[in-house]
């Protein structure tokens, strides 16, 4: 019996960062589906859990909170015993380890998300929902994102994954496009040794295995 | 080691760690990087933020890049200093924290860097960029115009970092043809003239270009 409702559908990006984060918590959720295509996101209901209109939203018995990464934050903080204990700086990192993840988490914010964003956008879902796609947004997010990587993969030479040795929310939160991009342009990722090694190692997680398994479950 | 900052006041980045900082009642140096030179780009600097980019933020425990990461470092490190810019850690913080990073700085930022950054380093203002991006950030603002009708401050009753984090790109277009986007809507615009009142921001913003 559990008061957590995640608001949303697996395949997208923003819903599965927050599955991903639930499932590392160990902490037990339902899913329950909007059906974006009747418009059900923009009914008077689901503003009044996300005014913005978009998924994920969630619930539990204290709260009701959308952004994917304040959601992953506010469940680390509210089960800090649960799952693992690390993923916002660990119990006695202290202040600059709780800041190392934040930096990164705004790194990934800023700089990674937008043209990653895009290209999932261009890569997987222009085909999927039919529209045209335009090889110029390919190719100039394409070149960005490569800058992007460029300065990860000194990072991540230096250190294991990117807040430092440990794997935390700063790396979990690129899981959902780094997917789809793996997929679909492998060479972006895996032609950079170190990027390619700290992926290798975050998507094998076994709770982003149970997300990916989640997503190849047709949904009705 | 005092508190150092790298970067420049005509950019709405660096203006967001300044006005922390002020808020918070703490000095610091303002440690100018010339763009133009490339300092940005330079082993030394890369050394400080491997992206190239303005502010860095330093004291004598270490330093932070990401103005967003440095805004709540400070008012973290610093509780006890100043305002308290993280009085309590709620779910709707958090949120709004997050919806400005997300939802309103990409095509805010995109508006005053055409009006206001731009002239100010020389180059020359997009007007379609503007009206494209001012339409966009139309449907966001009215979201914040609902939430400002039922409450004082983005996280409540309580002046926060959630709503600091969004000042700088405001008060930027506030010297523009664009202002109208805020004060046309009656509690963004008394939200706004609430806040940029506090003496701290008024300290800010004497000591910047625009």
């Amino acid at each position: 019996m559990t008061s957590v409702t995640v608001y949303g559908a697996p395949f997208s990006p923003a819903v599965s960062r927050v599955l991903a984060c639930l499932y590392e918590k160990d902490v037990d959720f339902k899913l329950a589906p909007v059906d974006m295509a009747k418009g059900q996101h923009k009914s008077p209901d689901f503003l009044k859990l996300q005014p913005f209109g978009q998924v994920p939203a969630f619930q539990d018995e204290l709260a009701t909170v959308f952004e994917s990464r304040a959601i992953c934050k506010y469940i680390c903080n509210k089960y800090p015993e649960k799952g693992n204990q690390n993923l916002i700086g660990g119990r006695d990192g202290g202040l600059l380890a709780r800041t190392s993840v934040d930096q990164w988490l705004e790194a990934e914010g800023q700089s990674f998300n937008p043209p990653s964003s895009a290209l999932v956008f261009q890569l997987a879902f222009a085909p999927m929902f039919g529209f045209k796609q335009d090889p110029a947004a390919i190719e100039q997010n394409e070149a960005k994102l490569a800058n992007v990587l460029d300065v990860y993969d000194r990072r991540l030479g230096e250190s294991k994954f990117l807040a430092g040795d440990d794997f935390t929310l700063a790396d979990l939160v690129h899981l959902p496009n780094g997917h789809i991009l793996v997929s679909k342009k492998e060479d972006l990722f895996l032609s950079r040794k170190n990027v390619g090694r700290w992926w290798e190692e975050i998507s094998a997680r076994p709770s982003w295995k149970k997300v990916v398994e989640m997503q190849n479950v047709p949904q009705s | 080691m005092a508190i150092k900052l790298h970067g420049q006041p005509w950019s709405n980045n660096t203006v967001r760690a300044m006005a922390v900082l002020n808020e918070k009642g703490l000095d610091y140096e303002l440690c100018p990087v010339d763009l133009r030179s490339g300092a940005h780009k330079k082993p030394e600097f890369l050394a400080l933020n491997p992206f190239g980019q303005i502010p860095v933020f330093q004291n004598g425990d270490g330093t932070v890049f990401e103005s967003r990461a440095i805004t709540r470092y400070v008012a973290t490190r610093y509780k006890e200093t100043g305002t308290d810019l993280l009085p309590a850690s709620s779910a709707t913080l958090k949120t709004w924290l997050q919806v400005e990073g997300s939802q309103f700085n990409p095509p805010m930022f995109r508006i005053i860097f055409e009006l206001g950054i731009k002239p100010l380093i020389g180059m020359s203002t997009n007007m379609s960029v503007v009206e494209n991006e001012s339409d966009k950030i139309s449907t966001v603002l009215d979201v914040y115009e609902a939430h400002l009708a039922k409450n004082k401050y983005l996280a409540g009753d309580e002046f926060t970092l959630a709503d600091l984090n969004h000042m700088p790109e405001i008060y930027i277009l506030s010297k523009s043809a664009k202002f109208d986007l805020i004060n046309s809507r009656p509690h963004l615009k008394a939200w706004w003239e609430d806040i940029s009142a506090r003496p701290a921001w008024k300290k800010t913003a004497a000591s910047l270009p625009f």
